[in-house]
């Protein structure tokens, strides 16, 4: 730290890893596409090499992007007013997680108190359960739909509250480690940290077998009308954010192992951090109105 | 790694020559590129690009509408021009546009050395040119392009769309990341890097425009993104969201678009309300008049825009409640707006005005965007929105909002700033031309839409009944004009960047205040090595 009353802030040369990223998002954008349409639609094509061509060269790219930043941390060229650009980058970064979540949570909301309701012909809406679909029954969880579907719903205990458990003690051990680092205890933070990675395994471990469950055993699946689609989207998503969360506080354990972070320099681990206390925020509320409510 | 050991060495070596370093030649300057200056100019000429590309589709959709009748093309490629126009507009001629007159303008409004994250605003420029690419490549896939509307509304989105639309919603989702790291960077510069002195209430309305713009496009690009994810799943893997059979409801979609959709007008148009504000002082050669109220009224705008979006839905049969609520909320916004055209009026007041081109833009912008702002005033009248909806009225009404509105402010916008970036004064005729024959044509264009509309003609149709046929046909020769209007704009551009034209000084309009003002004219590759003191 200099005694400079303004400190230089440090604007990066030139870079090849955003314009790689720019290509990989490309790739597995084509990808994708394609690949959707294949697989559904039974046709030949190479959408999933694409997709995975695109993954690879995204994987490269995260690699020598975070290499750089690694090195450049390390060697003391960050500022502390750079330090502040990461750490407000990151909470906005969630705030967009946020807001995604909230798009299917507002999905699930409008299906659970409007949509299924006025199907069973609630406001306005007495001829549409009259003459469209006299039979149903508006209730939730949708067991049955309009068009006849049947599913059953996944009760809260048992499983979910399992994986609660195990994604909540995994925030306080997270928690715990953030401090054994402030107080450079690096032989508790490996454990707290570890422990935490472990815990979030097998949380998808958990979250796979409720799954395999719901499909073979209680024919809830993604075609089971609107209580699956948000089921199954909610807990998908979800799901997708703790693997890619572990999969980070992962790399923060090897980081670790390789003697990274000071006490008072370890923004990579404190974003990771954020990123998973966000995660297990998002489950509490999922495991309130997707399971409990 | 190279880019790493460049830096190392720059920086432990040549602290104070920092900004000297060397700009790479070539193509590998504009692609690798972390300087905010540059990323500005591919954003601008990215967006003028596709504002031809999209114009280019205008022209096509107005040469079927020339004569009543089946002419020129199939009522399913007419249904593409009409989405992919609007698509483009949106995404990739508007919104990129004022992101790069932010990267251009921000770091040196504030007095920054750059934006905060820079290589992060390299790769949300790159995103962009691919995005678009799968999104055009996807008109010429086996079944079409999408052909739904840029509103996407399910089932024409699901159940009625080709297979193409998976390539569309993927597109949608990488030119949304492209956004929420483009709205990030400008919201954490705006918070982190100002320059001692420059405290909140100082710094000029177009910061403040763009930092709460930029927290819209935070908030409402990943609803977009859950919105295409639903659509996916719906038209790919059997989900029922937007399908009454499964328990979703299509109206539900609407729902969940236009909480996106019209924030997103907002992201429009908020950025122009910091340029106006910026153009109107230095002509009139007074200070802006209510600068707090600008700023209040700015915020107000986006906090209400976040509960009015059901006003676009209103056909759709929702309980009258929500109906009421959706419409005195609307009806809202137009007080802080109200106060904003007041204040720029206000700021001309017994100002010892000149009409330079910029000026000329700014003066038709509040003149132009204020008939845009009356018709959806109208539109936002329950009974009468019955009436108009879905017919050219609408048309004509976000037609100028965006156009008269939106793109009138990018330009006055490029013509004001233009020669603080090349250092030479623009071709002051060309740009009279321009400014006149897109400001006539553009009328003749938007102006006639409104009868047609109030008379019934429904928007996205390509046939009219015979009635609508002498309206049409000039509706048809204003497009044409305002399109050819355009190359003026692209001549007088293509001028400026070989740096044709007479050197202008530091200042160069006489009553210009700002920091941008304070550095040399063309300004320097970095501007603020380290912050100016804002007294």
């Amino acid at each position: 730290m200099s005694e400079k009353e303004y400190e230089k802030y440090y604007v990066p040369a030139e870079s090849p890893w955003p314009f790689m990223g720019a290509v990989a998002l490309f790739l597995m954008a084509v990808g994708a596409g394609n690949f959707v349409i294949e697989s559904t639609r039974d046709k030949e094509g190479y959408g999933a090499y694409i997709l995975g061509a695109g993954f690879l060269v995204l994987i490269v790219m995260l690699v020598g992007w975070f290499r750089n930043q690694i090195h450049e941390s390390m060697s003391g060229m960050y500022s502390a007013q750079l330090g502040r650009s990461y750490r407000q980058g990151m909470s906005w970064f969630i705030f967009s997680e946020v807001m995604f979540f909230g798009a299917f949570f507002g999905a699930l909301f409008y299906a659970r108190f409007i949509s299924v309701p006025w199907l069973g012909g609630a406001s306005n809406n007495d001829m549409t359960g009259e003459v469209l679909w006299p039979a149903f029954e508006a209730i939730w969880p949708l067991v049955v739909t309009p068009g006849g579907t049947t599913t059953e719903a996944m009760p809260w205990t048992g499983l979910p509250l399992i994986n609660t458990v195990l994604l909540l003690t995994s925030s306080v051990t997270c928690h715990y480690a953030h401090v054994a680092l402030e107080q450079n205890n690096r032989g508790k933070l490996k454990l707290m940290l570890g422990l935490t990675v472990l815990l979030g395994a097998i949380f998808m471990v958990m979250q796979v077998e409720e799954y395999i469950h719901a499909y073979t055993e209680m024919n809830l699946t993604l075609q089971s009308g609107v209580y699956g689609n948000t089921f199954f989207l909610l807990t998908g998503f979800h799901g997708f954010h703790v693997t890619l969360g572990a999969i980070i506080l992962f790399i923060m354990l090897l980081r670790i192992f390789k003697g990274h972070f000071t006490p008072d320099n370890h923004f990579a681990f404190m974003a990771a951090s954020w990123y998973w206390h966000f995660v297990d925020v998002v489950w509490v509320i999922l495991f309130a109105v997707v399971y409990i409510f | 790694m190279t880019a790493a050991t460049d830096t190392t060495h720059t920086n432990d070596h040549h602290d104070d020559e920092h900004h000297e370093h060397h700009i790479p030649p070539g193509i590998k300057r504009w692609l690798y590129t972390t300087n905010h200056k540059d990323i500005g100019t591919l954003y601008l000429w990215f967006a003028f690009i596709m504002f031809l590309t999209g114009g280019a589709m205008a022209m096509v959709i107005r040469a079927e509408l020339f004569q009543p009748g089946l002419q020129i093309i199939e009522p399913n490629f007419f249904n593409q021009m009409t989405t992919v126009h609007g698509l483009i507009m949106v995404f990739g001629a508007v919104m990129p546009a004022f992101t790069g007159l932010a990267n251009w303008l921000i770091p040196m409004m504030i007095g920054a050395p750059d934006m905060a994250l820079p290589r992060m605003n390299n790769w949300s420029f790159w995103i962009l040119p691919f995005a678009f690419l799968i999104l055009l490549s996807s008109l010429f896939m086996e079944g079409g392009g999408p052909a739904f509307g840029w509103t996407f509304y399910a089932p024409l989105s699901t159940t009625y769309s080709s297979d193409g639309t998976a390539l569309f919603v993927f597109a949608v989702h990488i030119m949304g990341a492209s956004s929420i790291m483009g709205a990030i960077n400008v919201i954490v510069t705006i918070f982190n890097m100002r320059a001692p002195g420059m405290t909140w209430m100082k710094m000029p309305l177009f910061v403040w425009t763009w930092l709460i713009t930029a927290f819209l496009l935070i908030a409402v690009m990943p609803v977009l993104a859950g919105a295409v994810t639903m659509v996916l799943t719906d038209k790919f893997f059997g989900t029922s969201f937007f399908d009454a059979a499964g328990g979703g409801d299509p109206v539900m979609f609407q729902h969940i678009f236009w909480f996106f959709g019209h924030p997103e007008v907002y992201i429009m148009i908020l950025p122009a309300f910091g340029i106006i504000s910026a153009i109107v002082p230095t002509f009139a050669r007074k200070r802006l008049f209510g600068y707090a109220s600008m700023v209040y009224a700015t915020a107000s705008i986006a906090l209400l825009s976040f509960i009015v979006w059901a006003h676009h839905m209103f056909t759709t049969g929702m309980p009258v409640a929500a109906e009421l609520f959706f419409m005195f909320a609307t009806m809202l916004i137009s007080v802080p707006t109200g106060v904003k055209i007041f204040n720029w009026v206000a700021t001309m007041w017994r100002g010892s005005m000149t009409f330079e081109v910029p000026m000329l833009f700014a003066i038709a912008f509040i003149v132009l965007f204020t008939i845009g702002g009356l018709s959806g005033l109208m539109l936002a009248i329950v009974p009468v929105d019955f009436q108009y909806h879905d017919t050219y009225f609408v048309v004509a009404h976000f037609h100028y909002v965006l156009v008269t509105g939106a793109i009138f402010s990018i330009m006055a916008a490029v013509y004001y700033w233009l020669p603080k970036w090349t250092g030479k004064m623009f071709h002051i005729g060309l740009a009279k031309w321009h400014f006149w024959c897109s400001l006539v044509s553009v009328n003749v264009l938007f102006f006639p839409m409104h009868f047609v509309g109030l008379a019934g003609m429904p928007r996205r149709i390509p046939d009219y009944a015979l009635q609508f046929a002498d309206f049409n046909k000039w509706i048809s020769i204003g497009g044409f004009a305002f399109g050819l209007s355009q190359f003026i704009f692209l001549a007088l551009l293509i001028k400026a960047c070989k740096k044709q034209g007479e050197p202008v000084s530091s200042q160069v309009w006489e009553g210009a205040e700002g920091l941008e003002w304070e550095i040399p004219s063309p300004a320097p590759y970095h501007s603020f090595e380290t912050p100016p003191v804002i007294k």
